[in-house]
């Protein structure tokens, strides 16, 4: 294959990894503009929705599309349940103990799905076959037109809803400012509630949509949580294109990096990206510097 | 002593201060009075290095000092003391007038690890400095407390002591007397006497009149951003502008 | 100077009680879990200095563990160095490397910084698995010799539970007198109010980049220690979870507490050895008592402990007054 070809190829591959990345950094985003917590759990509920999908195929014996609403609804569940056992309960909110509290959680569920799920790898059955479509030299699989499909139709139910819904804007004004917003009468309890539903249900469409490729596992939930963190970053945790950016460029860069440069070091692309970000803009790529982000 | 020129700070599109200059002179009590918003706490902050000002200079003794961060004003004999008294709540009372000793000590990591003898020496040194900080405010039967148990108003005076303690050659006190009965208010006029008596040039942000007008040798009025007036508290009381600019306000 | 008097007391008792164990427990598979225990213990004290006093969060302090392993056992295994001079350089280059990256990384707080040092301990990792050349990559590094002191060689269990008990109460000591000193009370003061301290004349940036330097290294030195008490290293013992189980470790016995590290990492090293039925399941352990202690005892066991046995004796109490 010519060196262009294998561009090409890298940059489907890159982009729909980058989709993936670009659905759990908007949840990160969704949830830290509405409580200023990063929560460090994200990734396991990218992790539930891949491992619930399995759960209702291969015990429940749905057929897929119910399948993948089941998991969504569960994982949101999980997601919901967590804020209201753990975040909303605690006394003294310190970033600390926030991030303690969230790494607990991770470690939890986690730990939970080892145990009644094992520790095997699993596959999941794509979503409409594993014909490759030759699309001028490169070559693209139907889960992938999928990921970019369900991503772009998230994505923008996403916009839609803080766009135009009274509660969509609810959440808007409490990420704003949140007394202010509780002085108007807002329930701000119930938007942060509100908030992790909606970006575990993200986490989750990504978990379930990448699972075909990349096969999934009570584990996954670490690396996919990060590097979603990662993208948050890059678009500067606004939640909206600057994150889907930040998702499509972190994929590309790895996908490329794992092809030309070494894909032993892959993984680690995103963490140097994600440190440089940090010490050089922490405003994120995207975003004009306004006050800085202590 | 502290001179200010055309100090100007905007906050996105909000003026907070616009083109403010005074002196202070040595030994003097000088307060800053004005109405809420006026931007007094904001001065602060800029002369205290905790904000960058849009435009103009601060000058200690003649140097540039708008630039620095906090850490290296204290050692230039800059210090301060907070609206909400900023104390080390976990410590004691003695430890925190100790940590005002901090840039009187210089042990480092390595030999506090190992106790040096001559770290021990230092330590020693500033227990008993700190002691002696303690008895000048009134407050050494407290020593062993925990800061964050004492009453508010002796918590305002332990934050005089610490600040004292970093042996400063002028400090800025923003409102004092917050927060203090009016027993407490007399003894922090004397103790901000005898902080003046020990060679200490005192600025202070004040609401109550009866206090500034009591203590202080020159008193400069703020107003929305704006220097509207500078002068003895007798010119100060009898200028038109600030008569107009309080009664318009309440 | 009473208090000064008790802590030296403290002190003592705990050499005594290090000195006397082996009395009690001479099975070299129990030698072996407090050798362990004294790691453990280094690492959480050097990280309790950074997390509980400075009050700045790692999650990357298994890295600086491994990099001191590794580079302890890469001069010794492939270079044949002295392992003394390798402990030694191992140490020197993790608290060089933390001082040059603490500058950017502490410049970043609370959520910024955990997922900052988070990214650091995974670089690190990543190299661990990747460098085979030097490392051996995922099957690990082996051949690391003992410490030795002239002809006299740290090879049994009791020999390295004397050598790693040593080193675990020098770091104890030291760890006491810092916190007790000018340096201390600077740490605890920007803990408390960071703006404060600065006004005060505490270069607050400076002093948590030394001590992020400070833990890292060591971190690096309790490293090296188990480089060369396992003879052998491999990247698993260096990733993510070690890291959250450092924090696990200095949260459970308190933040800010010297003894508290000492309790938490007895506890966590000790724990999953009586789950051994449950194993791999003890991480679940973990999870639930990071949840429920943050929530409930926030000071950690050597500080909430005491506070819930008073409440439960006057709970008592009160029953029993009111049953007469």
């Amino acid at each position: 294959m010519e060196l262009a070809d294998q561009i090409a190829q890298y940059l489907v591959s890159g982009l729909s990894t980058g989709a993936i990345y670009a659905l759990i950094g908007i949840g990160f985003a969704i949830i830290y503009n509405s409580t200023d917590i990063i929560n460090f759990a994200q990734g396991e509920l990218v992790m539930l929705g891949g491992m619930f999908t399995l759960f209702s195929l291969n015990v429940l014996h749905l057929p897929l599309p119910l399948a993948i609403l089941f998991a969504v609804a569960a994982a949101t569940a999980v997601g919901v349940l967590f804020e209201r056992l753990t975040i909303r309960p605690l006394k003294s909110p310190t970033p600390l103990a926030l991030i303690i509290i969230t790494i607990g959680g991770s470690i939890l569920i986690r730990g939970i799905t080892m145990m009644i799920g094992g520790k095997d790898t699993h596959a999941i059955p794509a979503f409409s076959g594993s014909e490759p479509i030759l699309i001028g030299t490169a070559t693209i699989l139907p889960q992938h037109l999928w990921i970019f499909a369900l991503t772009a139709l998230a994505i923008t139910a996403n916009k839609l809803f803080f766009e135009y819904t009274i509660t969509g804007k609810a959440m808007r004004a409490c990420a704003v400012n949140r007394r202010a917003a509780g002085l108007v009468g807002i329930d701000v309890k119930r938007m942060v509630l509100f908030s992790f539903a909606i970006s575990s249900a993200l986490g989750s469409l990504a978990g379930i949509i990448v699972a075909p490729l990349t096969m999934t596992s009570y584990d996954v939930g670490i690396m996919l949580g990060l590097k979603g963190f990662c993208a948050a970053i890059i678009g500067g945790l606004s939640g909206g294109i600057g994150t889907v950016l930040g998702g499509l460029l972190l994929g590309v860069l790895e996908s490329l990096g794992a092809g030309l440069i070494s894909s032993g070091y892959k993984d680690a692309i995103a963490f140097i990206i994600l440190l440089l970000i940090l010490f050089i803009r922490p405003q994120g790529l995207f975003t004009k510097a306004q006050t800085e982000r202590v | 002593m502290l001179e200010v020129r055309s100090l100007t700070q905007r906050f996105g599109g909000i003026t907070a201060l616009e083109d403010i200059s005074f002196a202070v002179a040595k030994g003097d009590i000088t307060g800053i009075i004005g109405p809420n918003g006026a931007g007094k706490t904001t001065l602060f902050n800029i002369v205290t290095g905790l904000y960058t000002q849009t435009a103009g200079a601060v000058l200690l003794n003649g140097k540039d000092i708008s630039n620095l961060p906090p850490e290296r004003l204290a050692p230039l004999g800059l210090v301060r003391t907070f609206q909400n008294i900023e104390l080390f709540g976990t410590m004691t009372v003695l430890e925190n007038v100790m940590l005002g000793l901090h840039t009187r000590s210089s042990s480092g990591i390595l030999a506090c690890m190992a106790k040096m003898p001559w770290h021990l020496r230092e330590e020693r040194l500033i227990r008993k400095q700190a002691y002696e900080w303690l008895d000048f405010c009134g407050i050494s039967t407290l020593a062993e407390q925990k800061a964050s148990n004492l009453p508010f108003g002796r918590g305002r005076f332990l934050e005089i002591a610490r600040a004292m303690a970093v042996n400063p050659s002028i400090m800025l006190m923003d409102e004092p007397a917050a927060g203090l009965n009016n027993r407490e208010t007399g003894e922090l006029a004397a103790l901000i006497r005898k902080i003046r008596a020990a060679g200490v040039t005192v600025v202070l942000v004040e609401h109550d009149m009866e206090l500034v007008m009591d203590i202080c040798d020159r008193i400069i009025v703020l107003n929305l951003g704006r220097k509207l007036a500078e002068g003895t508290p007798r010119e100060i009381q009898e200028n038109p502008a600030v008569i107009s600019a309080y009664l318009g306000e309440g | 100077m009473l208090s000064a008097y008790r802590e030296i007391v403290k002190f003592l008792l705990l050499v005594a009680i290090v000195l006397l164990l082996p009395l009690l427990i001479q099975e070299g598979y129990l030698l072996n879990v407090m050798v362990f225990v004294g790691i453990h213990s280094i690492l959480a004290l050097a990280l309790n200095l950074l997390l509980g006093y400075a009050g700045q969060i790692s999650l990357g302090h298994a890295g600086f563990f491994g990099l001191g392993a590794y580079i302890s056992g890469i001069l010794t295994a492939t270079y044949s160095i002295n392992p003394w001079a390798a402990m030694l350089a191992a140490a020197t280059l993790v608290t060089l490397l933390a001082f040059i990256v603490g500058f950017p990384i502490l410049k970043l707080k609370g959520h910024y910084l955990a997922m900052a040092t988070l990214g650091l301990g995974i670089i690190i990792y990543i190299i661990f698995n990747e460098a085979v050349d030097h490392t051996g990559g995922p099957s690990g590094l082996s051949g690391i010799p003992n410490l030795s002191l002239g002809g006299f060689s740290f090879d049994s269990d009791l020999r390295n539970y004397y050598l790693i008990w040593t080193f675990t109460l020098v770091a104890i000591g030291l760890s006491l007198n810092l916190v007790n000193s000018r340096i201390g009370r600077a740490l605890r003061a920007i803990h408390d109010s960071e703006v404060a301290a600065r006004v005060m004349g505490v270069n607050a940036r400076l002093l948590k980049v030394q001590i992020f330097a400070l833990s890292a290294g060591l971190s690096a030195v309790a490293g090296s220690l188990y480089a060369h008490t396992m003879t052998f290293v491999a990247p698993a013992s260096f990733g993510f979870n070690f890291s959250v189980e450092l924090v696990t470790m200095v949260i459970i016995g308190g933040l800010a507490s010297i003894y508290g590290s000492l309790l938490g990492a007895a506890l966590l090293t000790v724990l999953p050895e009586m789950l051994r039925a449950f194993q791999d399941y003890d991480i679940i352990v973990y999870g639930l008592l990071l949840i429920v202690i943050t929530m409930f005892m926030p000071g950690g066991l050597v500080k909430g402990l005491p506070g819930v046995l008073t409440a439960l004796r006057r709970k008592a109490a009160k029953e029993e007054s009111g049953d007469a």
